[in-house]
């Protein structure tokens, strides 16, 4: 009946702590304050339209392969091979415009992210079937695709020339206000977050990822989870392929390369456990933007080309050791209830 | 089951004694090789075209593709054998497996572009010590680490070809930044210290206020540009010399607010540069042509491999359609001067 019973459990109150206490919520305070550093060293890094343009372009396309991440890394897996999808896509993009003249662009879109689902699917189903831990096999077919890329480009390369100006200028063209590449991205993050909160087959996968022995037991299809998973992390992949293509303009056999190792890092860096079963894309999300503005900003802010890997090294650490902190400090909440209620 | 494992230990130290054997068998015909060539050449001078291996920076850049296709062209000429090898990615240590491969199939020329003066020093001495002459372009390792070195052209001249470019495009006032490969790329490095001396000693005005690296990546070098010109704001132009940059800065600014404000010259080649050249993100560049280099890098090779030279300075060799060559100092031979590409003349280049 006391106002201090009933205050914690209303229901507005109770999402305003939970939004305070999440992870995503550091993140995006972590932004504002790159953000707003840099613009009060250098105006320009929001306040002009280059500016404000790459401060959400830049990050969108680490963002769709880090939601892809961000999934498979929650069923307690992990996908190496996403930075060689992203370079193999690219290429499929700028051959198609080459050998097919008058392509429709959603052609090449759709084109893009069925190659990224295949090349997921071998991944998942090797992962699955195989019962290989998903480091290995991954390693494999990362090293795998990427050498079919360098094989199939050979010394070609793909120049900004060869691919038609309608495409080139996804890369930057707005609407309202709001590069189109962003646009993309943030559809594919809303309807991802969605679908692992509202859907049953996205709550799974935090169980698989939880104790995947527990969710097999419990009669979850572990192996169609798994491989839907890959499936999803590839095809997000593929279409950051297609965007990378019209974002740089030219493409190489090295196009993505490295980018897996980036992903992992802002789904770290967004809350997502390396070991599974927590996390949202959200954070991933959050983590991508974090991550390539904090690479933006350190220029300006001063800091040496050479010392910017290092801050992002400290960042992943740091986001390791904040989730260690956090789950000791629950563990030890949990113990002293529990003797509570003894 | 013990039989079996018996049968699989067994047929392995097999193996491994064939290929003992064949690798002692290919070490002594590969000395007759070398003996019969010495041969040959002191007596009719009859020269025996050469096998000769190609290993730029990376596959997959159109530079190399240009000198590679020279080189090629020069191989066929002479009537030898062409390869091209290379790594995915240009980093310190990604040729030398390659180089031990070269080595290991007795070719008698490796031509190399090293990704670092250092990290390769030990494979290609090893591949010299078993007869493989080694050449280096466009980019040198150490003196002692090869027979000789295709300069491009001298290191003064493209510093000052670049200082005059962006000079001239910038009226000689004004903010300028680098936008170099990798740290520690050899030829960069060189290149960008010349051109500090020459704005610090002739071009007071221009201040020159970063160097960036874009690790002759697309993207990085894309990304780098962005930053440039973000740290900047009172930048009047860029040079990158290297083609990957130039490409990657020109795709940038040619979508920028910056366009035509903000200068960019720099090492390009034409197809790449085209489109920017066209639309006037770019006023000139320059470079010398790749093609050329391949061409008198495989000759120099199979002069080498033929025992035609020794690499020492004063030695000549003939260069197919490039005339004759003398090696200088320290066993470097030098192509000619950079060329400058605009709007004028690009439609005459192919490459």
């Amino acid at each position: 009946m006391t106002t201090t019973a009933t205050t914690p459990t209303h229901p507005v109150l109770a999402g305003l702590g939970r939004l305070i206490r999440a992870r995503e919520t550091g993140i995006a305070i972590a932004i504002v304050a790159v953000v707003t550093l840099a613009t009060v060293l250098n105006p320009s890094f929001l306040f002009s339209n280059d500016g404000f343009r790459d401060l959400l372009l830049t990050p969108s396309l680490l963002m769709v392969v880090a939601i892809g991440q961000a999934i498979v890394i929650i069923t307690r897996n992990v996908d190496l091979s996403v930075g060689s999808v992203v370079g193999l896509t690219a290429y499929l993009t700028g051959t198609l415009f080459v050998q097919v003249p008058g392509l429709p662009i959603v052609v090449v879109f759709v084109a893009g992210i069925a190659l990224g689902a295949v090349l997921g699917l071998i991944n998942g189903a090797l992962v699955a079937f195989a019962k290989v831990p998903a480091l290995v096999i991954t390693l494999g077919t990362m090293y795998i695709y990427r050498g079919i890329n360098v094989a199939w480009t050979g010394s070609d390369r793909i120049n900004a020339s060869d691919m038609p100006a309608s495409f080139r200028g996804l890369g930057t063209d707005t609407v309202l206000g709001l590069p189109v590449l962003t646009l993309l991205a943030l559809v594919v993050l809303v309807y991802a977050a969605w679908h692992l909160r509202n859907l049953r087959s996205g709550r799974e996968l935090y169980a698989i990822g939880s104790d995947p022995a527990a969710a097999q037991l419990y009669g979850l299809r572990v192996t169609r989870r798994v491989l839907a998973a890959f499936v999803v992390s590839g095809s997000a992949a593929g279409l950051a392929g297609v965007l990378y293509a019209a974002r740089y303009g030219t493409v190489s056999s090295n196009a993505g390369f490295g980018w897996e190792l980036e992903a992992i890092g802002a789904a770290v860096i967004g809350g997502v456990a390396i070991f599974g079963g927590v996390g949202t894309v959200w954070g991933a999300a959050l983590g991508a933007f974090l991550l390539l503005t904090i690479n933006r900003a350190l220029p300006i802010i001063g800091v040496d080309d050479f010392w910017q890997r290092a801050v992002v090294g400290v960042l992943i650490i740091g986001a390791i050791v904040l989730d260690r902190i956090a789950a000791q400090r629950q563990h030890r909440r949990l113990v002293a209830q529990r003797e509570e209620t003894r | 089951m013990f039989s079996f494992q018996h049968r699989a230990r067994r047929g392995l130290a097999l193996t491994a004694f064939a290929a003992g054997t064949a690798l002692a068998l290919s070490a002594c015909s590969g000395g007759d090789d070398a003996g019969s060539d010495g041969g040959d050449a002191g007596g009719g001078g009859s020269e025996e075209a050469a096998s000769i291996t190609f290993l730029p920076k990376s596959l997959g850049n159109p530079y190399f593709d240009t000198s590679n296709a020279g080189g090629a062209d020069a191989v066929e000429e002479l009537g030898g054998t062409f390869e091209e090898v290379g790594p995915s990615e240009a980093s310190p240590t990604s040729q030398v497996s390659f180089i031990e491969t070269a080595a290991q199939q007795g070719v008698d020329a490796l031509v190399v572009s090293a990704n670092d003066p250092e990290a390769i020093c030990d494979a290609l001495n090893e591949a010299r010590d078993v007869g493989v002459a080694v050449v280096t372009f466009d980019s040198d390792t150490n003196p002692e680490c090869r027979d000789l070195f295709v300069n491009q052209a001298t290191a003064e001249g493209i510093a000052q070809a670049q200082v005059d470019l962006i000079t001239e495009q910038i009226d000689d006032s004004g903010q300028i930044a680098i936008l170099s490969a990798s740290a520690n790329a050899t030829n960069q490095n060189a290149w960008i210290e010349l051109m500090e001396a020459e704005l610090d000693a002739n071009h007071p005005d221009v201040e020159l206020v970063e160097v960036a690296y874009g690790d002759d990546d697309d993207q990085t070098s894309f990304d780098k540009t962005a930053a440039l010109l973000q740290t900047y704001p009172e930048l009047e132009g860029i040079v990158s010399p290297t083609t990957v940059g130039i490409a990657a800065a020109a795709r940038y600014l040619s979508t920028s607010e910056y366009q035509g404000e903000v200068a960019l010259t720099g090492l390009g080649t034409p197809n790449q540069m085209r489109e920017y050249v066209e639309d006037g993100t770019v006023e000139a560049f320059a470079l010398w042509n790749p093609a050329d280099l391949g061409y008198l890098s495989a000759y120099a090779a199979n002069a080498l491999a033929t025992g035609e030279i020794s690499g020492e300075a004063g030695d000549t060799f003939e260069a197919g359609e490039l005339g004759s060559y003398e090696v200088d100092e320290e066993g470097t031979v030098l192509l000619g001067d950079p060329f400058v590409f605009d709007a004028d003349n690009i439609g005459d280049f192919d490459f």
